[in-house]
């Protein structure tokens, strides 16, 4: 089976198509930046306060700030999160009502501000640890456990527990789903002690405006240092313009994951950080692999026209770079469709970053090196890329590159051949 | 064909390694039993499993306060003894600068005797002279810089110690190379953060005090100001606690001296007990042969008066001294069982050489880590299942190479995080499929040359030859490229960013071996099965 052969493709002669493209979306990712929604950060670089609460039917958005604020949580921000049927919220508190004392009690502040019709003398279930439904447990002994009533209570309250959080997703609307879970004597002790509110936090994260100071300032400094490294080895191994070429590409590669997430208004978190260096990596790979062809047929072919070589070498590669931007994305796809939500936004940065950077190498990595060239041979100066610059990179020695073995294809030449 | 005997030996060994590093010895050799031994060898991150993850700063000047403190009591005590004149020792600001000692009222004719004292008995300090026969103290900057670290390391140790009392499995305490002077707490599976963030945070400082005014204490501080006649005694202060007297939880002011008979170092065990007047739960402690006999010493001078048990600056209790008392003593303070029992713990595990503050929480409750796991699992083996059928399928024979090859190098990539007990975050699958992408791009760019190759009228063994040797050059680059980049990203980054970088570096070592050598390794077997030039199935 094989998708291309011999393609022939100008693909240069699309660099205007290819430019308008480019910058359609990289102007609309910086306007959206600068004018629109900013450069929305996660709640780890901005600072402040994020609760992810799974309520048992479908929420009341006023109600919920309405509590917020009694509680003095003023300016709470109410976004409902995955699908609609998991009737979820995520309650988000800016970095002026986290204050040390936020840092201090954590989500226990955002809870009590939650529970709508808290019964006396009773500890809300939903929000229970195991350790407070095993204190309890002990306390009531429904079970007339002896000398390790201590080991029974705990095995009981670990397994409540977790059929709340795992089966149950995190909230229970009715004790009676507990049956099966743990001992029913147990169980109808639940309620004496115990009631359950229509709620229950699956995650909080409460960061003070030092550390997403930090974190944002070492992120930058991180990537910035890698593709400094990057730059060097690539002057180092080839020529310094693919270097620039290759970190060029990669800038617009991330402006544009970046300007997307802008434009979608989606958080960019320490884990879409991660996905965007992913990507980075990606991209450079793929510019590396033309980049690499381009260096060999320069040896190659003498006499043609830098344009025509690079022409070549991406039409060389095309049948490679389409089959990994492919089986790459298609590994991505099935994490953006079935990873769940977590992953959500660390797979559609992926999805972006690998259609882009799949894109970048062809039409903006090769091109900038003929842009370049034809640049210093307008202003009569040596050429710097092509057979006659120097310092072209090792070749595979006397094994190749022999007469016989141009890898220009032969056309209607046909020798694979299948068992 | 000589080579392959060893280099299959080698594939082998270095795949038993590996799986090894995975499953450990497993239990058993059922679905459950392996289960149970990769979860065993893998670690998840917290993003994972669930868990609290804290970062936590250390206020490093506390412990200067207290090394500077104590340096102004040795200072003063020395300068009368050696009969020297001075008017006062203080420190200016101690909340900024709390290092900064200044003496005043020291003339010149005693100048060489406070320069020979500070150089003798102070060599963490420096001596500077100013005018009007003041001088200042300052700690040498490496001096001070040791001091607060060994304020965050012993810091460090009193909190794991008090996770490990509490059970916590598998926590972890580090410095947050962030930031200076700061702790980073990883709680994998604590379903009660709010309790441990208490625990953690206690200083846990025990003193027992002479309470002053007769033991009696003030409704307020204003009440307690003007009693005194709007100055407190010296050597006293104001400090806060619940009445003894009232059933409520009523919140006086004692009037306390500042020096402490007994403090925390002297402390050698505390206990919960039931108290035998009220039978509610208190903690017992017991003091060290060195301070009980300091604490004889102060009960037997001080019949008649009053003590405080001070914890953390609040009065926890104020007792009459009836008689001597050895080496034992307890705190009431209407107690819950949990509370007791918590409160011997961190008395137990020493207390925080300087207080904490907290930065950051970030708590992943164990529903939405299950929920993560599952999704992720899915999606991982939906994405790799895609991927290996369609090698199969574009390139035919060799696209088992491929395969294996992909397969192997995630045995590599996840038996190497088994051995080194890296855990795996979320960032850390981001390098997964960065790895397994370019995986399958070293392995279509050989097969791609390969294919090339034969249509120039290649035979197949010298077309093997040139592919690889061609994709050779091109995998060098761009795996060199990307773990350069990556090992920068391990140097300069913290957490997450490490994750990715550290799985990256591994998958793409274990990517050069898997796709160059094993996949040669099995095209040489092919080859050197066919007859010279039969065709090579690679789609």
């Amino acid at each position: 089976m094989e998708f291309f052969r011999n393609p022939n493709i100008d693909f240069l002669g699309y660099k205007w198509y290819f430019i308008a493209f480019s910058l359609i979306f990289s102007v609309a990712g910086v306007c959206s930046m600068l004018f629109w929604h900013g450069i929305p950060l996660g709640i780890e670089f901005r600072g402040g306060t994020l609760v992810e609460i799974k309520f048992t039917h479908a929420p009341n958005d006023n109600a919920i700030r309405a509590a917020m604020d009694r509680a003095g949580l003023h300016q709470a921000q109410i976004v409902p999160y995955g699908q609609a049927a998991n009737n979820e919220r995520l309650v988000d508190l800016s970095l002026q009502e986290t204050s040390e004392q936020a840092l201090d009690e954590g989500k226990a502040r955002i809870i009590a501000a939650l529970e709508s019709n808290p019964a006396a003398d009773k500890a809300d279930f939903n929000n229970a640890s195991s350790l407070a439904v095993a204190n309890y447990l002990l306390d009531k002994d429904p079970l007339h456990a002896g000398t390790d009533a201590n080991q029974r209570y705990t095995a009981q309250a670990q397994a409540i527990v977790g059929y709340r959080d795992k089966v149950g997703g995190g909230v229970l609307s009715s004790f009676d789903q507990l049956k099966g879970a743990a001992d029913p004597a147990v169980v109808a002790a639940l309620p004496d002690g115990f009631y359950l509110s229509d709620f229950g936090v699956k995650s909080a994260s409460i960061v003070g405006p030092q550390v997403g100071q930090q974190l944002r300032g070492q992120a930058l400094r991180a990537v910035g240092f890698s593709l400094l490294g990057m730059l060097v080895y690539l002057a180092f191994r080839f020529e310094w313009i693919y270097g620039v070429a290759a970190v060029i590409t990669v800038f617009h590669d991330t402006l544009i994951t970046v300007g997307a997430f802008s434009l979608t208004n989606k958080d960019i978190s320490l884990t879409v950080v991660a996905a965007i260096l992913t990507l980075v990596g990606y991209s450079n790979n793929d510019t590396i692999v033309v980049f690499d062809r381009i260096r060999e047929n320069l040896k190659l072919m003498r006499r043609e026209k830098l344009s025509d070589i690079v022409n070549r070498s991406i039409n060389q590669t095309l049948s490679r770079t389409v089959l990994t931007a492919g089986l790459t994305f298609l590994t991505v796809l099935a994490l953006f469709l079935f990873g769940g939500e977590v992953l959500h936004d660390f797979s559609f940065a992926l999805v972006i970053g690998i259609l882009i950077g799949t894109y970048s190498s062809i039409a903006i990595a090769a091109p900038i090196l003929v842009a370049y060239q034809d640049w210093r041979v307008e202003r009569n100066k040596r050429p710097v890329i092509g057979p006659g610059a120097g310092g072209a990179g090792k070749r595979p020695g006397n094994k190749a590159s022999g007469p016989g073995s141009s890898p220009v294809p032969d056309k209607g030449a046909k020798t694979s051949v299948s068992r | 064909m000589k080579n392959l005997g060893w280099k299959l030996a080698v594939s082998v060994g270095i795949l038993l390694v590996f799986l090894y590093g995975i499953l450990g010895i497993p239990q058993s050799w059922s679905g459950q039993g392996l289960l149970a031994s990769i979860q065993n060898r893998i670690h998840l991150g917290l993003d994972l499993k669930g868990g609290t993850h804290l970062i936590l700063q250390v206020q490093v000047n506390d412990a200067v306060n207290v090394d500077s403190d104590n340096v102004v009591t040795r200072l003063k005590d020395t300068l009368s003894k050696r009969n020297i004149h001075y008017l006062d020792v203080t420190k200016p600001d101690p909340a900024n600068n709390p290092d900064k000692i200044v003496i005043t009222g020291v003339g010149p004719d005693s100048a060489a005797d406070l320069r020979s004292i500070v150089s003798d008995t102070l060599q963490e300090y420096d001596l500077s002279s100013s005018v009007n026969d003041s001088w200042t103290l300052t700690m040498k900057p490496q001096s001070l810089a040791a001091l607060k670290e060994r304020a965050v390391q012993q810091a460090m140790e009193t909190i794991s110690n008090r996770i490990d009392k509490l059970g916590v499995i598998e926590p972890t305490v580090q410095e947050h190379g962030l930031g200076q002077y700061q702790i980073l707490v990883e709680l994998p599976g604590v379903d009660d953060p709010e309790r441990v963030k208490e625990i953690i945070k206690s200083t846990a400082l025990l003193e027992i005090r002479q309470a002053l005014n007769g033991g009696q204490p003030y409704p307020d501080e204003q009440t307690a100001m003007s009693a005194n006649g709007g100055v407190l005694p010296p050597n006293a202060e104001l400090l806060h606690g619940i009445s003894m007297t009232s059933s409520q939880n009523q919140d006086v002011v004692y009037l306390i001296s500042r020096t402490s008979a007994v403090a925390g170092n002297d402390l050698r065990e505390a206990r919960v007990q039931q108290s035998s007047s009220t039978n509610m739960p208190e903690v017992e402690f017991f003091l060290t042969a060195e301070g009980g006999r300091r604490f004889s010493a102060f009960t037997s001078a001080h019949v008649g008066d009053y003590l405080a048990v001070v914890l953390d600056g609040q009065v926890r209790e104020v007792a009459v001294i009836k008689s001597e008392i050895g080496d034992t003593g307890d705190i009431e303070g209407k107690f819950t069982e949990q509370q007791a029992a918590d409160l011997a713990l961190t008395l137990n595990s020493g207390a925080l050489p300087a207080g904490i503050k907290y930065l950051q929480e970030l708590t992943v409750g164990p529903s939405l880590g299950a929920d993560s796991i599952r999704a992720g699992v899915q999606a991982a083996i939906i994405g790799m299942l895609a991927v290996l059928i369609f090698m199969l399928v574009y390139y035919h024979g060799a696209g088992i190479n491929a395969d294996l090859a992909l397969i192997l190098n995630l045995i590599i990539l996840l038996g190497f995080m088994g051995f080194s007990g890296a855990t795996l975050t979320l960032p850390g699958i981001a390098g997964v499929i960065l790895t397994v992408g370019m995986g399958v791009d070293s392995n279509v760019l050989i097969f791609e040359r390969i294919r090339e190759e034969l249509r120039n009228g290649k035979t197949p063994p010298s077309a093997v030859e040139q592919g690889f040797g061609y994709a050779w050059i091109t995998i060098v680059d761009t795996h060199v490229t990307t773990i350069v980049s990556a090992a920068i990203l391990l140097m300069f980054g913290t957490g997450p960013v490490k994750g990715f970088a550290t799985t990256l570096i591994v998958g793409l070592f274990a990517n050069l071996f898997t796709a160059v050598f094993v996949s040669r390794m099995i095209f040489d077997w092919l080859l050197g099965r066919h007859q010279r030039g039969q065709a090579l199935s690679i789609g």
